[in-house]
């Protein structure tokens, strides 16, 4: 192995011959070992928390596990109806979804705009990267603070979606760069030549290359908000969105409820990321088809 | 009717602007003007133009030890984070031939990024506890006699879990812009006589700068403004800047956390801006 690098500088003109399957490098191993590593350290604590929710009454934060029931998973309903998880449950998703659409729009528009340099893009390029790295509870409490001022009662779907808004779109239009990098503008001026309209060059060409992309910045978007916690906080008003609620129980409670939260929660997660892989495999399907269609 | 260059462009940000000026441009302002009002000390702010804020978080020492305290975690995540998501992302592009098996490895480290970042911070408990399993593998193995305390409510578990939370904002961007390196380029490298050495430190490394880069961004600015996972990951024992400003909030100390609260956002903007001139990430990102 060690001999490698020397044989192909006496013999360059025949070096990949080594490069056949099985003959992998030291570092391959190495560095296979450490994703190994990463991936368990990655899942190995949340799986943990997984089974732990499954614990009977006796159950607590630790292993060994106590038993197996619901018991937890009941308990988390009973809490629920105390306090208002299951209306935070239901606003989250809901600011999700209105963040998701606004964040792929506006994304995507800004996306088109900082493909060519107009007058001005570096202070919106700038003013974008400073709302994503500027510190997520300041801007909450400046949006708290301006809406007391204007008299205006802050609210999830007003402040908290403007907050939330400030963070989830300059990801998206980061994401945007990526997707559009490889958007290859001959498309284009062959539709502008073939007699389309500006609108029918979009709607026809650019969107449906652009889809699987812009399903990525839905999914950005949607984990982002749903998720979102320091912009939220000052900015939710009286009505808690779920990672409030999560919050709040953290510092409050300490049994296996926590655990059930998380794994119900977590379900969520999954379910929404199965649809939006259906999306993309079924946009990917119809794009394929209109292709053997037109052959 | 033909439209300008210009005016295309700015007509297609102009959704951006009306998000980005009433919810960050504005609160910003608000926030700076917060911190040069005084209080009367019940929540009420009234407009005398003092920098008695700022001389109060300049002078006090808790102020420096508290950034020590943050930046510390902020450096020592970045530095794991990068290093870690440096070569699981060389690995995934680099070392796994099959294209599609590179993906679903791929796919099953951004996996959890969609799951509850609270959750999975709290999942460290069952682990780094004292009576949690690491803990219990070392007795049973007889390797240590007593529980390690420094495992769980600590600064090493703050970190644990920041990096845990925040290796992914590493791995996506360094595994894009490693993807994009042309392999030919590589090959070329090799007839040419390079060594593997060469090569990561002539090709890989400075092409996969700006995903390190905007990597750093993320990992930095997201630990700066953390409050929440070292208020339960250190159990107490460690305070952050963002942290002390909301006890602030929460006794209506307005303008005293909006002072603090732009001393901290100035120092990140800086960090960022540095990093950005490092690396051109606009003009890198669309390469």
């Amino acid at each position: 192995m060690t001999n490698a690098p020397s044989v192909q500088t006496v013999n360059p003109a025949r070096p990949r011959k080594r490069r056949s399957s099985g003959d992998r490098p030291w570092t391959f191993y190495v560095l296979a070992s450490l994703f190994a590593l990463y991936v368990l350290a990655l899942y190995g604590p949340m799986i943990s928390i997984y089974i732990l929710s499954f614990q009977d009454v006796r159950g607590g934060l630790v292993f060994p596990m106590r038993g197996f029931s619901f018991y937890w998973f009941n308990e988390l309903v009973m809490q629920t109806r105390a306090g208002d998880v299951a209306g935070a449950f239901k606003r989250s998703i809901c600011l999700a979804a209105l963040v998701t659409v606004i964040t792929v729009v506006f994304s995507f528009m800004a996306g088109m705009a900082f493909r060519r340099r107009f007058r001005g893009d570096t202070i919106v390029f700038y003013m974008m990267i400073g709302s994503l790295v500027a510190p997520g509870l300041v801007l909450g409490i400046g949006i708290g603070l301006g809406f007391q001022m204007l008299g205006i009662p802050t609210n999830w779907y007003t402040s908290a979606l403007g907050a939330q808004l400030s963070w989830t779109l300059p990801f998206g239009i980061l994401v945007m760069f990526a997707v559009m990098s490889r958007l290859n503008g001959n498309w284009e001026e062959a539709a502008r030549d073939l007699g389309a309209t500006p609108a029918q060059t979009t709607r026809l060409v650019v969107l449906p290359i652009l889809a699987p992309g812009l399903v990525a910045v839905a999914l950005f978007g949607f984990t982002l908000s749903y998720d979102e916690f320091a912009r939220t906080l000052q900015t939710a008003g009286s009505q808690n969105t779920l990672p409030l609620e999560i919050w709040s129980m953290t510092l409050n409670v300490t049994s296996p409820v926590l655990y059930a939260l998380g794994t119900v929660s977590t379900i969520v997660s999954f379910v929404i990321i199965g649809i939006s892989l259906g999306m993309i495999v079924l946009l990917q399907r119809r794009i394929a088809a209109r292709k053997s269609g037109n052959q | 009717m033909k439209l300008s260059r210009n005016a295309i462009g700015w007509l297609n940000t102009i959704p951006l602007l009306a998000v980005l000026i009433p919810f960050f441009v504005v609160p910003i302002l608000v926030v700076l003007m917060a911190s040069f009002m005084q209080t009367d000390g019940f929540g009420g702010m009234f407009m005398d133009f003092t920098l008695s804020n700022y001389a109060g978080i300049f002078t006090s020492s808790l102020t420096y030890s508290l950034y020590y305290e943050t930046i510390k975690f902020a450096v020592l995540t970045l530095i794991f984070s990068s290093v870690i998501g440096f070569w699981v992302a060389y690995f995934l592009v680099f070392h796994v031939r099959n294209p599609l098996i590179a993906m679903g490895l791929f796919l099953v480290c951004t996996v959890p990024f969609w799951t509850s970042n609270i959750i999975r911070m709290i999942s460290w408990i069952p682990l780094l506890g004292k009576e949690g399993l690491i803990n219990r593998a070392l007795l049973e193995l007889g390797l240590i006699n007593h529980p390690l305390e420094f495992l769980l409510y600590s600064s090493f578990a703050v970190v644990v879990a920041y990096v845990h939370q925040l290796t992914i904002f590493m791995i996506v961007p360094i595994f894009n812009s490693m993807a994009r390196i042309d392999k030919r380029i590589i090959e070329a490298a090799l007839d040419a006589g390079a060594s593997r050495l060469d090569i990561m430190r002539l090709i890989i490394l400075p092409m996969s700068k700006s995903g390190i880069a905007l990597g750093a961004i993320f990992v930095v600015s997201i630990v700066m403004g953390d409050f929440f996972v070292v208020k339960v990951m250190s159990g107490g024992g460690s305070a952050s800047v963002v942290g002390a400003f909301y006890e602030d909030v929460g006794v209506l100390q307005y303008p005293n956390a909006a002072a603090s609260a732009v001393v901290l956002t100035v120092l990140v903007m800086l960090m960022v801006a540095l990093i950005l001139r490092i690396v051109n990430i606009r003009r890198e990102i669309a390469r």
